[in-house]
């Protein structure tokens, strides 16, 4: 499915996306990482730690729903995959994140923002990963 | 009051998400189809999110603390090793698969739309597995998560 490019809504995003990391830095000393988050949900230190995790889980899914008051439309969400790949893609997401260490916004956004090699590392991976993916999927296999 | 801080941040990060178009996985993928519909529109949310999280680390590391808590937590782990390797190729794999990778997916739970509960009810399961597979080759222990 085409999309449209969007330079400057999807540089406003990300910068509401990095006001979200540096405020969490800032309130909880947290790093804004999704995998990290959700482990943590996972397997919570204590109950407090687990409240503030499902907080901020519940704010993010409420971001949809602020566009939808805001503009009056679903924001759009096109999934081409079908649901064995959904689930296979999901395992694969759950596996490689954990043992990665992080994910797009924990490596990708905070890590890199902390000029860590690591991270750089992770994402330049996972990056490649998806794009090799991506082509296989839609110019080898050609679904 | 403890929550409505996490609560609110959540909120910019889905906002930021909505807005960026990466709630929607046919732009996530089409922005890795550089050989087809390329939409580059992921670059620049990558660009808006590193700029301004690289400038407020820089400020908000200054200080002792956080202001809610007694310490900050930082990832600790600088291993470049076959796990973090393997791993995130892994997550590439999956991301290529789906587009949606986990700080896309959770956001658009909010949509309500059954395949994001079905990659995240994966995710999640995928998640416990590797947690179970991480202790049993550390023989023991949980595997902290870091990132």
């Amino acid at each position: 499915m085409d999309t449209t490019f969007t330079p400057l809504l999807s540089l406003a995003g990300g910068g509401l996306i990095g006001l979200a990391a540096v405020l969490l830095m800032l309130g909880l000393g947290r790093i804004m990482g999704a995998t990290g988050l959700v482990a943590g949900l996972l397997a919570p230190a204590s109950g407090r730690d687990w409240a503030w995790r499902a907080a901020l889980v519940l704010g993010m899914a409420t971001g949809p729903l602020v566009w939808l008051a805001a503009t009056g439309t679903w924001p759009q969400v096109s999934v081409a995959a079908g649901p064995v790949q959904l689930v296979l893609g999901g395992l694969a997401v759950g596996i490689g994140v954990t043992f990665g260490g992080g994910c797009t916004s924990g490596h990708g956004i905070c890590g890199l923002a902390r000029l860590s090699p690591r991270s750089l590392v992770a994402t330049l991976t996972f990056m490649a990963s998806a794009a090799l993916t991506v082509y296989v999927i839609r110019h080898v296999i050609g679904a | 009051m403890r929550l409505a801080l996490p609560y609110l941040i959540g909120l910019i990060f889905g906002l930021g998400i909505t807005l960026a178009g990466m709630i929607n996985p046919a732009k996530v993928l089409n922005f890795f189809d550089i050989a087809g519909n390329w939409d580059p529109s992921l670059a620049f949310v990558m660009a808006g999110a590193l700029a301004v999280t690289f400038l407020g680390y820089r400020l908000v590391l200054r200080r002792p603390a956080p202001l809610f808590e007694p310490q900050f937590h930082l990832p600790t782990s600088r291993a470049i090793d076959a796990r973090l390797l393997g791993g995130s190729a892994l997550f590439g794999l999956g991301w290529g698969m789906t587009g949606f990778c986990p700080g896309g997916a959770l956001p658009a739970l909010g949509t309500f739309e059954p395949a994001v509960w079905l990659f995240l009810s994966a995710m999640l399961s995928g998640m416990m597995i590797a947690r179970m597979l991480a202790a049993r080759l550390d023989g023991g222990g949980p595997q902290p998560f870091s990132a």
